[in-house]
């Protein structure tokens, strides 16, 4: 192990964060308030994962883990359902999303013989698959209701000339998927060039070899891919039928 | 059932479009209250009446954009809510006053109804239409950004009656088009009533439009005005 954090650092580091108080409260941004309960909530909820994950990785029971993987899709789903603007069902559609996107892409990765079944490759990685879904489809959701809000006359329009549903929805659908996508996609454009990700950085720092570290950097590239996508299009293609009522008339969501 | 004890209460004829006590409310507000009307098949109708009366949102209703809160509303002999919303659009079609044209071209806004039926584009016949209202065929390709106003409020027209509808109802398609294209549109709508058969609903603010009604209901304050329906 390269890289030496011990308490006393941590401690040391936490003057960054008196940085941005400071930038908050000189600007009067407001933010001062959030970002303390931000950074105590990050190391709370860090210190408890990291002895929860040293227990689990010790036990290695497959229920556990499998237990584990659906608290951290619920919570996810959940979390991208509070982006939804009010939109009906949001939060069986995230997690469904979540869910498939989550499954399919950790089984391709198995098939693959990529990944094992074992709590110390499987968690970390749903994590990282589910949280980049959970992003992808809260950008999906926003996107959504802005747009039919912005798009309301054309929507009518096409359904009163007897457009169904989807023809109706289409263009905005496409949209929004897009919109879900694209930080993924711009980050796979940049990355190596811009930034050196997480995964990649955190082999680095542990010692590993850069060019067996961008293996590992590829393989990420490619199933948040793979998730932001199955993610994006289940949930905005799930979702837009709320905007319409059961006589397929158009209704914007109340928050 | 409910519609055949209404037409043996006394009107002799069906007609396309009956409404019996049509009101709409939204929270505590009242839109429009006890609307009572029968449109025959064939029928132009011209509704006029003070801004926010409750005009659009009643040609909503009979559109199948928004859903009556009160009464009963049939078309053709059946409840509206006995139709597949979808299907019943397309028998009733909605022009708006500004129009929103779709995609890039002409041709995406007049190729539109065709997509939607799943039926294959009928070229030939949309370059009929567009010479029809004093376009070129070449228009079928040409940029909607690139139309002026009475040029657009033409193709969204052809956009509601290139399939035809049994009903055309169109909410104020003339405001704010200078008086060669209010003129032309006007005729157009004539054409559409007389030689195609399509029922017209037509909302006005503009008093030769009034003045020429065939049929005039005027509306104020969501209520048909006793002796402005004829």
């Amino acid at each position: 192990m390269n890289l030496a954090v011990n308490n006393q650092s941590l401690v040391l580091a936490l003057g960054l964060v008196m940085i941005a108080l400071a930038i908050g409260w000189k600007e009067k941004l407001g933010i001062d308030r959030d970002m303390i309960i931000g950074v105590v909530r990050a190391v709370i909820q860090l210190f408890v994962v990291g002895y929860l994950l040293k227990y689990v990785f010790r036990i290695a029971n497959i229920w556990l883990t499998a237990i584990l993987i659906f608290i951290i899709i619920f919570n996810a789903g959940y979390n991208a359902k509070q982006r939804s603007g009010g939109i009906p069902k949001a939060l069986p559609i995230s997690v469904g999303a979540i869910l498939i996107s989550t499954g399919v892409t950790l089984g391709v990765l198995m098939l693959a013989g990529a990944i094992k079944f074992i709590p110390s490759q499987m968690i970390p990685i749903s994590g990282m698959i589910a949280s980049n879904s959970m992003v992808a489809i809260g950008l999906c959701y926003r996107n959504l209701n802005a747009q039919f809000k912005q798009e309301r006359q054309a929507v009518l329009e096409k359904l009163a000339l007897g457009a169904d549903l989807k023809d109706a929805s289409r263009d905005i659908v496409r949209a929004s998927i897009k919109t879900g996508m694209q930080p993924t996609i711009d980050s796979a454009k940049t990355v190596g060039i811009v930034s050196l990700p997480g995964m990649m950085s955190g082999l680095i720092f542990a010692g590993v070899d850069p060019v067996r570290a961008i293996k590992y950097q590829i393989m990420v590239t490619f199933m948040l891919m793979s998730a932001t996508s199955i993610g994006s299009v289940l949930a905005c293609y799930w979702a837009y039928r709320g905007f319409y009522n059961e006589r397929k008339q158009l209704q914007v969501p109340s928050n | 059932m409910v519609c055949n004890d209404f037409y043996a209460e006394g009107a002799l004829t069906v007609s396309l479009l009956t409404l019996k006590n049509v009101g709409y409310q939204v929270g505590k507000q009242q839109i429009l209250r006890d609307i009572s009307l029968n449109i025959d098949a064939g029928e132009w109708v011209t509704f006029a009446g003070p801004s926010g009366s409750g005009k659009s949102t009643l040609a909503r209703i009979i559109a199948s954009l928004l859903s009556r809160t009160s009464g009963d509303l049939t078309f053709d002999g059946q409840p509206i809510d006995s139709y597949d919303p979808i299907a019943y659009r397309r028998r009733v079609s909605y022009g708006f006053q500004q129009p929103t044209l779709f995609g890039e071209t002409v041709r995406d806004n007049l190729a539109f109804p065709y997509q939607i039926r799943q039926l294959p584009f009928d070229e030939q016949r949309a370059v009929t239409a567009l010479e029809y209202v004093g376009l070129a065929a070449t228009d079928l390709d040409k940029a909607v950004i690139d139309l002026s106003g009475g040029q657009r409020q033409r193709v969204a027209l052809l956009r509601n009656v290139i399939i035809y509808p049994e009903v055309l109802i169109l909410d104020e398609v003339t405001a704010g088009l200078d008086a060669e294209n209010k003129a032309f549109v006007w005729s157009l709508i004539d054409h559409f009533n007389q030689d195609d058969g399509i029922t017209i609903l037509t909302i006005t603010h503009d008093q030769s439009e009034i003045t020429a009604a065939k049929r005039l209901v005027t509306i104020v304050d969501g209520q048909v005005v006793p002796g402005g329906a004829s």
